[in-house]
């Protein structure tokens, strides 16, 4: 069998950190703990990330491409703003629930830490392939008419609280029902709060 | 000895216009010595040797016809009605160029009439003026007014016989492949994202809240700068977008936005690149850019 490549081998790394700095925080979690979760030595553990912080920087930087990705894909396709904000709700939803250490990761760690992400990942920096494919979504809703046109953040917040509150909230097992049961009234809520009148 | 040769002669003529563009070369720096190589047989204000009348009634031969001012076919000079005496004059003419906004797209005039008022090529950017069929002789100089080093550098490359080569507007590529933006002096506050907060500072760019046309405008005003001082966007004041067929624009001191996002991204560069670009530029603070260049009050 052939041996796994440096590409593969961080891959796989990546993959476990984020289990546990979801699970547990980015301070509970040491380099220690990941490479024994993952069968490595610590020495060799920094062979791939230098530090702490690039490991936690670079998950960032991966969730927010994944993120980008799915959304560009929504973006191209030729659904109305209204079916993209449904698409973009199930698609958010369906991560929360497959992969739920990327959207915990995103919450817990990189939004409640924002000292670690200080450097080198300035402002948006880390999150940009995400922001920007939203950035195109509301651009493209404005300019059609669908959307009211507003300052992008005030949108951007409507949109991405709630969703994140959502899964939030589901992540402490508050909802009384299952996730998925909410897509169809909050994709209709943010469009009647984002909709041109 | 050889004889001096014949003098260039030039026609100057005007159709819709508001002489702004007559003012402007009168402010050229080296009007006298191109005026010892070349001879206005008219000009409406320089010495020339026809008047208007004689010009109209004579339709001289020339080496360059020069048009200033908007085209319409019943405007009459002379007596003479445009649509009669442009064509005569440019069929007698070795070169010609549309000088100003106005004769190469319509300009501000054509909004009073935009169905009967255009440029004498173009009507703004379609090749359906009187004189489309000899496009290839004519030279647009976009510009409310043109600069006047523009003219004298067409005129110069005209005397030396050398060609020049035109965008596909037929603007020379030498003074409009470049954008306003180029050479401006707050680049490096459109790099970072830092806006000014006034007209008339120094400080910031002009694009986001104050509507600089300068990265989507052909021209040069930030190289051959105008009296050799300054252009719009070094004075603080936004850049109008004034040599392209789309001038007069409305609203010319906003930028249209879409959710905070620009309408229109500068030439060439495409709206996700442009908006991950600024994401990142927009996330540095840099101390430098957000000061005062100079403290009044030091
Ligand atoms: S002021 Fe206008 S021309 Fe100057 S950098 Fe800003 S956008 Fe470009
Ligand atoms: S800066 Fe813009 S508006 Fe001013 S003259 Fe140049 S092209 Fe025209």
């Amino acid at each position: 069998m052939a041996r796994p490549s440096k590409e593969e081998r961080k891959v796989s790394i990546m993959t476990k950190a984020l289990e546990l700095f979801s699970k547990e925080g980015f301070y509970q979690t040491t380099m220690p703990s990941i490479a024994e979760k993952i069968g490595m030595s610590v020495g060799n553990l920094y062979n791939y990330f230098a530090s702490k912080e690039t490991l936690a920087k670079e998950l960032i930087l991966y969730i927010a491409n994944m993120l980008g990705e799915e959304i560009r894909r929504i973006n191209e396709s030729p659904l109305d703003t209204r079916e993209k904000i449904v698409a973009i709700v199930h698609m958010y939803f369906k991560i929360a629930q497959e992969r739920p250490e990327t959207i915990e990761y995103f919450l817990r760690v990189y939004l409640s830490n924002r000292e670690v992400f200080r450097e080198g990942c300035e402002g948006m920096i880390c999150v940009s392939a995400f922001v920007t494919e939203l950035m195109i979504f509301f651009e493209e809703g404005v300019r059609s008419g669908e959307l009211r046109d507003q300052d992008f953040f005030s949108a951007f917040g409507l949109f991405m609280g709630y969703l994140g509150g959502m899964v939030f909230l589901n992540g402490e097992r508050i909802l009384p029902n299952a996730l998925e049961s909410y897509e169809a009234s909050i994709a209709e809520n943010i469009y009647n709060a984002l909709k041109a009148r | 000895m050889p004889s001096k040769p014949a003098k260039f002669q030039i026609v100057w003529l005007q159709g819709i216009t508001c002489n702004g563009n007559t003012h402007s070369f009168l402010n050229d720096p080296l009007l006298g010595s191109l005026l010892d190589k070349v001879r206005f047989l008219y000009h409406p204000i320089l010495p020339s040797q026809m008047s208007l009348r004689e010009l109209v009634v004579k339709i001289p031969k020339s080496d360059l016809l020069i048009v200033e001012g908007a085209y319409r076919g019943d405007f009459e000079r002379g007596g003479a009605v445009m649509e009669k005496l442009l064509p005569a004059l440019a069929a007698r003419a070795k070169n010609i160029v549309a000088l100003g906004s106005c004769a190469s797209f319509g300009g501000i005039f054509k909004e009073a009439s935009p169905e009967s008022i255009s440029g004498i090529v173009y009507d703004k950017s379609e090749a359906t003026g009187p004189l489309a069929a000899m496009r290839e002789k004519v030279i647009n100089l976009g510009g409310c007014p043109a600069h006047p080093e523009w003219l004298s550098f067409v005129i110069g490359m005209m005397l030396n016989k050398r060609k020049v080569a035109l965008d596909e507007l037929g603007r020379p590529k030498e003074l409009y492949a470049y954008t306003v933006h180029n050479g401006c002096l707050r680049n490096d506050y459109f790099e970072w994202k830092v806006d000014s907060r006034s007209f008339g500072t120094k400080e910031g760019c002009l694009y986001y809240e104050q509507g600089c046309q300068g990265p989507f405008t052909h021209g040069s005003c930030n190289k051959i700068l105008w009296n050799g001082v300054a252009s719009k966007t070094r004075a603080g004041t936004p850049c109008f977008g004034c040599t392209e067929p789309t001038f007069p624009k409305t609203d010319l001191f906003r930028t249209k936005t879409y959710m905070s996002i620009p309408s229109e991204m500068p030439l060439g560069v495409p709206k996700r690149s442009y908006l991950a670009l600024a994401g990142a530029a927009k996330s540095f603070h840099i101390k430098r850019l957000e000061e005062r260049l100079i403290d009044d009050h030091a």
